[in-house]
């Protein structure tokens, strides 16, 4: 059973003087119970837009989407009833203390005092937060907000779990931690959604990718699947010196389908082949001849980011610009 | 679906069922956080306490000698009443602004909760900063020599209209505080709407000092009816200036009440209506 299928979504925009926007342009999503879908695109693809159509905070102008075989747009607030949803802003009461927030989430599903004060304290503890859970959290860094927002939407089990960006504007600590977070989740069988620019992070989370881009979905599959769509090793060196980079990129050329690229780095270079192993061979020797010395060289097998340059003809360039954005907003 | 029914078998003993008692629930959660924040965010305090004290003392002070009226401070008390609490009224418009900035509104709007709990605790919010605001303003105003020169009914009748007035209003705010794209835009958009309302008016001057097109605005303005009730209920009526000939000031309590009435019956749907459709960015 699909616990979440949306057929046909089209969110358009008319702002005054400005040409229409196309949020969500016929986005078509299946997500098996069970699993975790991921949902990966640049900034302004139409990530959230989906999320906000399926979790009922917006209506689409056109299309239709069922959550747990209900109506998102008949029927929002059954809706509202199965569904936990952790925002990319972290959506929580500053001035409200950590357990505050929390037993206020539950209160608000009517779980009555008790329960909602027994819940927050069972997710106070599931999240590491016990130190922290009487402070107000305007002072608690990034991370702990988003523990906090994320336990949120943990306070009736829900059935179906919307993530949208979850590390967003995370510093890599922080971001691996919500990461062990959220796999431990899912380990329990609970349905995710999960959106992201991140390619990695659907890499390591997400048991089905759907790449999104002008608003609607470009291509589906496993991770595996996707790196297969665009096939072949590549070859890929760092020198010490980056005044070898113009011999390298020769001998790469040499060896390679296709004109090797050098990194922003102006020392990384990296060039498509088709027998790996082989061709590591050659360059390496020829590379040694020319005195060229090397700090690291190897095989790579296409990421994400090679997938996503390939479907969409653009490298998904806004991730670091969206990144710092958000580092700003969350002070 | 069976989903739903899970839903509530896992939700216990305590579980709020019937659609009134939740209704009642939201409203008191969402009025509990806005308490809350009054306690925990020192500016709204010092809003709320120096802020009538300010004015009660500027005002009475400053212009006493300067107007030619006889006990300017009696005169003036009702007017600093009704502005202060119209003012306090703007935090509905910011708080709205700024939750919907935080994307904490996106979260309500997720839960299964009543459509109109989040703006019932929040007007609820700025009806307690307000009647403290009124509080320390009496207080004040006492010590400067204001008194109630009618009865405790005239007392409490006076109190009860200057708060009614002003959670009408904070409905107007909200409605304005989610129409706006920051909260920043609020705070300026909010003082081009107030300083003309409570000043075009017969708040702190009489109404017959005017020239003629700002007399007609302030007679029909439902600032100066609040007022002039509230100097009726107070018994702080100066003799040497009867109202001026206008019937809305002759039937000041008809005039307010049916402002109170027309404000919650525009906005309170109107506003309910934004909140279903409201969303961060």
């Amino acid at each position: 059973m699909n616990i979440i299928e949306a057929i046909g979504l089209k969110k358009i925009y008319s702002p005054k003087g400005t040409a229409k926007v196309h949020a969500l342009d016929g986005l078509n999503l299946t997500v098996p119970k069970g699993t975790v879908q991921g949902l990966l695109g640049p900034n302004g693809a139409g990530k959230t837009t989906a999320v906000k159509v399926l979790t009922t905070l917006i209506q689409p102008t056109e299309g239709s989407a069922t959550v747990a075989g209900i109506d998102v747009i008949r029927d929002p607030k059954s809706v509202r009833r199965v569904i936990g949803v952790s925002g990319q802003y972290a959506a929580v009461d500053e001035n409200l203390t950590g357990f505050e927030n929390l037993e206020m989430v539950g209160r608000l599903y009517h779980l009555g005092k008790a329960e909602s004060r027994r819940r927050a304290t069972e997710l106070i503890e599931m999240f590491e937060l016990t130190a922290a859970q009487n402070r107000p959290v305007k002072g608690f860094s990034g991370g702990m907000r988003r523990r906090i927002d994320l336990a949120g939407a943990l306070v009736t089990r829900p059935e179906v779990l919307f993530l949208d960006e979850p590390t967003t504007g995370l510093d890599p600590r922080s971001r691996l931690g919500m990461w062990d977070v959220i796999k431990n989740l899912v380990s329990d069988g609970t349905t995710v959604l999960l959106t992201t620019q991140y390619l990695e992070e659907a890499d390591q989370l997400a048991d089905d990718i759907a790449v999104i881009d002008g608003g609607k979905v470009i291509a589906e599959g496993t991770a595996d699947q996707l790196k297969a769509r665009i096939g072949g090793h590549r070859i890929e060196v760092t020198l010490i010196e980056a005044s070898d980079a113009g011999a390298a990129r020769e001998v790469l050329g040499r060896h390679g389908e296709g004109e090797p690229r050098i990194d922003d780095d102006g020392r990384t270079l990296e060039v498509p082949v088709i027998d790996g192993p082989r061709a590591l061979q050659y360059v390496l020797a020829e590379l040694r001849e020319g005195s060229i010395e090397l700090h690291d060289a190897g095989i790579r097998r296409p990421t994400l980011d090679d997938v996503f340059l390939k479907l969409t003809g653009h490298v998904a360039e806004e991730d670091q610009k969206a990144g710092t954005e958000e580092m700003e907003t969350a002070k | 679906m069976s989903a739903v029914t899970e839903q509530r078998v896992r939700t216990g003993d305590g579980a709020v069922t019937s659609p009134m008692a939740q209704w009642f629930s939201d409203g008191w959660i969402a009025t509990r956080r806005n308490l809350i924040k009054i306690r925990r965010v020192p500016d709204i305090l010092v809003f709320t306490i120096l802020q009538p004290i300010m004015f009660v003392l500027l005002f009475s002070q400053v212009y006493a000698g300067a107007m030619a009226i006889d006990d300017y401070t009696s005169f003036l008390m009702a007017g600093i009443f009704a502005q202060t609490v119209i003012f306090g009224s703007t935090f509905s418009g910011s708080a709205m602004a700024q939750d919907l900035k935080d994307g904490i509104i996106d979260r309500f709007r997720t839960l299964p909760m009543s459509t109109s709990a989040v703006l019932i605790g929040r007007t609820n919010g700025d009806l307690m900063i307000n009647g403290i605001s009124m509080l320390i303003m009496m207080a004040t105003g006492y010590i400067v020599g204001w008194r109630v020169t009618t009865s405790i009914w005239g007392f409490f009748g006076g109190v009860a209209l200057l708060l009614l007035f002003s959670y009408a209003f904070s409905w107007v705010m909200a409605l304005l505080g989610m129409s706006v794209r920051s909260p920043e835009v609020i705070n300026n958009a909010s003082f081009m709407i107030l300083f003309p309302l409570t000043f075009i008016s017969n708040a702190f001057v009489p109404i017959h000092t005017l020239p003629d097109v700002l007399r007609n605005i302030a007679e029909w303005n439902p600032v100066s009816a609040l007022v002039q009730s509230a100097r009726n209920l107070f018994g702080n009526t100066n003799p040497t200036f009867p109202p001026p000939e206008s019937w809305t000031l002759e039937h000041p309590y008809i005039t307010v009440l049916a402002g109170i009435i027309l404000m919650l019956l525009i906005f309170v749907p109107l506003c309910v209506k934004k909140f279903g459709s409201v969303s961060s960015r």
